[in-house]
């Protein structure tokens, strides 16, 4: 494996035999995995799991994806609570929640798994809160009126990405799964028929490209956060893989639809989630009834907080799906009512007892204390919306089970994309979300994303790859192709800095593709990503190192990032309605009012997006959504 | 109300080559940490004499302290970069990689020995399979809030970079791998390998190579009460090796 690199002193021998992983014999043949987070470790395991080789590639050793730092929880209908849950409920709010958009053989069909999920990453050991019997407790969440959440903490996504971290590690010691650790993916290997037969890699510090040979391979690289500049996510999100499989000819689906969570800290290097458990577990929004109301917050009465979300959503409340609960703090602070005058409202947790703050919430706390200074326990925090997760992604498809009306569990087709031999899973495709993705329902379709598309990949490679003809040419013209663009970019030598350009590419984007879109806006923001591709090419390299050169890999990744930027842009412009995060309006100057937006309209718009790359920019068409089971109705909270 | 932050970083090409020393001056913002300080230089690599210069590498990803890979030494300090506020370091701030990992390049380091050692560890819990098997074991919730603890570790090496014993001479495997074993030999299941583990932990490099300095609790980040695991750990080695002296 990779990590081989630079001198270990600390060689430890111990005999491998003792590892006794059920496994058939392996095949010969391999698979390649982009990512290591949930997703692609979830692939990982499910493919080993069946005997087949797995080479798992990641720009970071993969206990440090970005999974980690999902915090909240994951949904399951385990039906704990005597609520009378059910995964019928859990498919219904997602659906909903999601504004009709999502397809949906395959949501009830992760519905139906999900319960399952949870029992396994108990198995595996993850540290779920336990209730007085022992049994996983469960919270409340956004867009469902049960406690259907279960969590560690408030660092779930941390906790199930080592259970799964340290099963693909038992694999990786059994001989299965070898780790390419520090490599980023440059792009696909296709044959003369157009079938993806591999991937070029970058060595991210000798700065080796070379072309590995897959019988499939899986792309679970995560959102693009980092083409809004700031929002929560790592900086690792740019989306970069995402956008090449797109250049490369993967339909790219849904692009438009970019969640804005409604509670993150700002900060100058990057907004830092407050996750929706602290209202899961009873935390309160408010602003002072009063503008520009300069009390100290504590010393506010009750009478004279408005809790905006209450007020307005007596049902849900503070619980209402992200995109609503993010307009209307938008709005609040648009109407002069956030606190102090700024672009921010209260997240208070104040009146909750502080143990069981400590016990179900400590990790975000700690996060809020660390970075602001301020002890939520005793204040409370100041939060404004940020730029968090893509609803939209690689169009990926399912076969569907005609007796259940769900999708087909033992299909190839599951997470296969339109390129033959290329797969996509996690929040890197556009499936299960819809235009609005519920809390807590990121971690579970990570893992039904790998738990489906382990298998599709190995059936893949039994029935089709198998019998595909030889493609050396492919291999060596891809890595040519790279490393010629690789040397280009590192004679780059104009006055234009990429990271300022990626600057200003996250100020556009997030000024005006995000929380309001209006179509003059739009249209001038393609013209500007136009105008920084342009500029892109007279970027100057600083950095002239042959080793462990990350200017060059950015330049690459920046370039890819503009063309994903005009994808989102592109399909926003186009699509003439509001639906779920995607809020279209007349007059910028009226915000968020509701006679100020485009209404949702299911005649021309309850269908996908599908982009496809084209040199002058995206062609973009519709699919029909897949509404075969709830059939749409009015998304009123 | 300071107007510039300076900033020294030790430096070094490749794993290779010779490091040397560069200052950088930045106009000072309130609420900065050390990560937006290095993300400032990309836009514009220049030290402080006027010298065009190439941004610093060191691993970075989710800025809020749960991905572990931004340790580096600040002031002298072994600690995450992304929860170093400026407004709290002394000036000028001196970034240097972790001592006690092969540098490959500028603050970046070569962590891989920790992943190898949660190998050595076996640090998982052995499941039959990802079928459906139902639930797991029970388990009772003040028991969890202890386990939870150890199971937060961000594989970070901070523990590792501030131990006396972890040095040119030693293999000692560090805290953060014992603590693991700790956590896995105390799951219901994980405890199926409790003798393999333990076995691993009296080995060359293994408990006996601690020193109990202490200083690996004081520099986690994550406040793991890593001591603790250590003194359990060798209670549980001790026993292990009484009764199989005793061949019972």
């Amino acid at each position: 494996m990779a990590g081989g690199r630079g001198s270990l002193r600390l060689v430890f021998r111990f005999p491998f035999s003792v590892f006794r992983l059920r496994v058939p014999a392996v095949s010969g043949e391999r698979i390649v995995i982009v990512g290591g987070g949930l997703a692609g470790l979830m692939t990982a395991i499910r493919a080993a799991e069946m005997g087949m080789g797995v080479d798992l590639f990641s720009i970071v050793p993969v206990k440090r994806s970005h999974s980690v730092c999902a915090q909240g929880g994951i949904n399951g209908a385990v039906n704990t609570k005597g609520e009378g849950d059910s995964p019928d409920i859990h498919f219904d709010d997602t659906i909903y929640g999601g504004d009709f958009l999502a397809d949906q053989a395959p949501v009830k069909a992760m519905c139906y798994a999900a319960p399952g999920i949870i029992n396994l990453l108990d198995r595996m050991g993850v540290m779920f809160n336990r209730t007085p019997e022992g049994l996983l407790d469960f919270r409340r969440f956004g867009g469902t009126r049960h406690h259907r959440t279960a969590y560690a903490g408030a660092t779930t996504g941390q906790q199930l990405l080592y259970a799964l971290d340290e099963q693909v590690r038992r694999h990786e010691v059994a001989g299965l799964v070898r780790k390419y650790e520090y490599w980023e993916f440059l792009g696909l290997v296709r044959d003369a028929d157009g079938n993806c037969r591999g991937i070029v890699g970058l060595d991210w510090y000798s700065m080796k490209i070379e072309a590995f040979p897959a019988a499939a391979v899986m792309l679970a690289t995560g959102g693009p956060g980092i083409v809004f500049g700031r929002s929560t996510n790592s900086v690792i999100n740019t989306g970069t893989a995402a956008s090449v499989a797109y250049q490369e000819g993967a339909w790219y689906a849904n692009g438009e639809f970019i969640q804005v969570h409604p509670t993150a800290i700002p900060g100058s290097d990057k907004l830092r989630l407050m996750s929706e458990s602290a209202r899961g577990e009873g935390g309160r929004m408010w602003v002072p009834r009063t503008q520009g109301d300069k009390r100290d917050p504590r010393s506010i009465p009750e009478n004279e907080r408005w809790y905006f979300l209450e007020e307005k959503y007596p049902s849900l409340g503070n619980l209402v799906p992200r995109d609503i609960a993010t307009r209307e703090i938008f709005q609040v602070c648009l109407t002069g009512y956030g606190v102090d005058g700024k672009r921010q409202v209260y997240l208070d947790l104040t009146h909750i007892p502080k143990k069981e703050l400590d016990v179900k919430l400590g990790g975000i706390l700690e996060i809020y204390e660390k970075f602001v200074g301020d002890d939520p326990r005793e204040v409370p925090m100041k939060v404004f919306p940020g730029m968090h997760y893509s609803m939209g992604g690689l169009w990926v498809d399912f076969d569907r089970d005609e007796k259940s009306g769900m999708l087909d569990e033992t299909s190839m087709r599951n997470q296969a994309t339109n390129v033959p031999g290329l797969y996509a899973g996690g929040e890197v495709d556009f499936s299960i979300h819809g235009a609005n993705r519920l809390g807590a329902n990121s971690l579970v379709s990570c893992l039904y994303g790998g738990k489906i598309g382990g298998p599709a990949m190995v059936r893949y490679t039994r029935e089709k790859a198998g019998k595909l003809p030889a493609a050396d040419a492919a291999f060596a013209a891809a890595k040519k192709r790279w490393e010629d663009e690789f040397r280009s970019i590192a004679g780059m030598s104009g006055p234009e800095n990429p990271h300022i350009l990626a600057g200003e590419m996250g100020d556009w984007m997030t000024d005006n593709v995000t929380v309001v879109r209006e179509n003059s806006k739009l249209a001038a923001t393609e013209e500007k990503l136009q105008e920084l591709s342009g500029r892109w090419n007279r970027i100057g390299l600083t950095d002239k190192s042959a080793y462990g050169n990350r200017e060059i890999s950015f330049i690459n990744q920046l370039r890819n990032m503009l063309v994903i930027a005009r994808v989102m842009t592109r399909g926003a412009l186009l699509r003439e309605e509001s639906r779920g995060s995607h809020y279209k309006v007349r007059d910028l100057s009226k915000g968020v009012a509701e006679d100020n937006a485009l209404p949702r309209d299911d005649a021309n718009f309850l269908k996908t997006t599908i982009a496809e790359h084209a040199p002058d920019g995206p062609r973009i068409s519709y699919r029909a959504v897949d509404t075969s089971l709830i059939k749409p109705r009015p998304r009123k909270y | 109300m300071l107007e510039r932050i300076e900033l020294h970083v030790k430096r070094q090409d490749s794993p290779t080559s010779n490091p040397y020393w560069e200052e950088y001056e930045i106009p000072y913002q309130p609420r900065q940490n050390v990560i937006s300080v290095l993300m400032r230089i990309e836009k514009g690599p220049k030290t402080r004499q006027g010298k065009t210069t190439s941004p610093v590498v060191y691993d970075r990803a989710c800025l809020e302290e749960v991905c572990g890979s931004c340790a580096m030494r600040i002031n002298g300090v072994s600690r995450m970069a992304c929860t170093a506020l400026i407004d709290s370091l002394e000036q000028p701030i001196k970034l240097e990689p972790l001592g006690k990992f092969p540098v490959l390049r500028d603050l970046a380091v070569d962590r891989q020995q920790m992943f190898d050692a949660l190998k050595r560890v076996k640090a998982w819990v052995p499941i039959d399979g990802t079928y459906d098997l139902g639930p797991g074991p029970r388990m009772p919730e003040p028991e969890r809030e202890i386990a939870y603890h150890f199971s937060q570790c961000i594989t970070c090496g901070n523990c590792l970079d501030v131990c006396p014993q972890v040095n040119d001479r030693s293999n000692f495997i560090g805290a953060a791998a014992i603590a693991q074993a700790r956590l896995f030999n105390t799951h219901p299941t994980g405890a199926t390998n409790a003798a393999e583990r333990l076995e691993a932990l009296m080995a060359d490099g293994g408990l006996d190579d601690c020193g109990n300095a202490q200083n690996c609790v004081r520099a986690c980040p994550k406040s793991i009460p890593l001591t603790t695991a250590i003194a359990e750990m060798y209670r549980a080695t001790t026993l292990h090796g009484l009764k199989k002296l005793l061949g019972t």
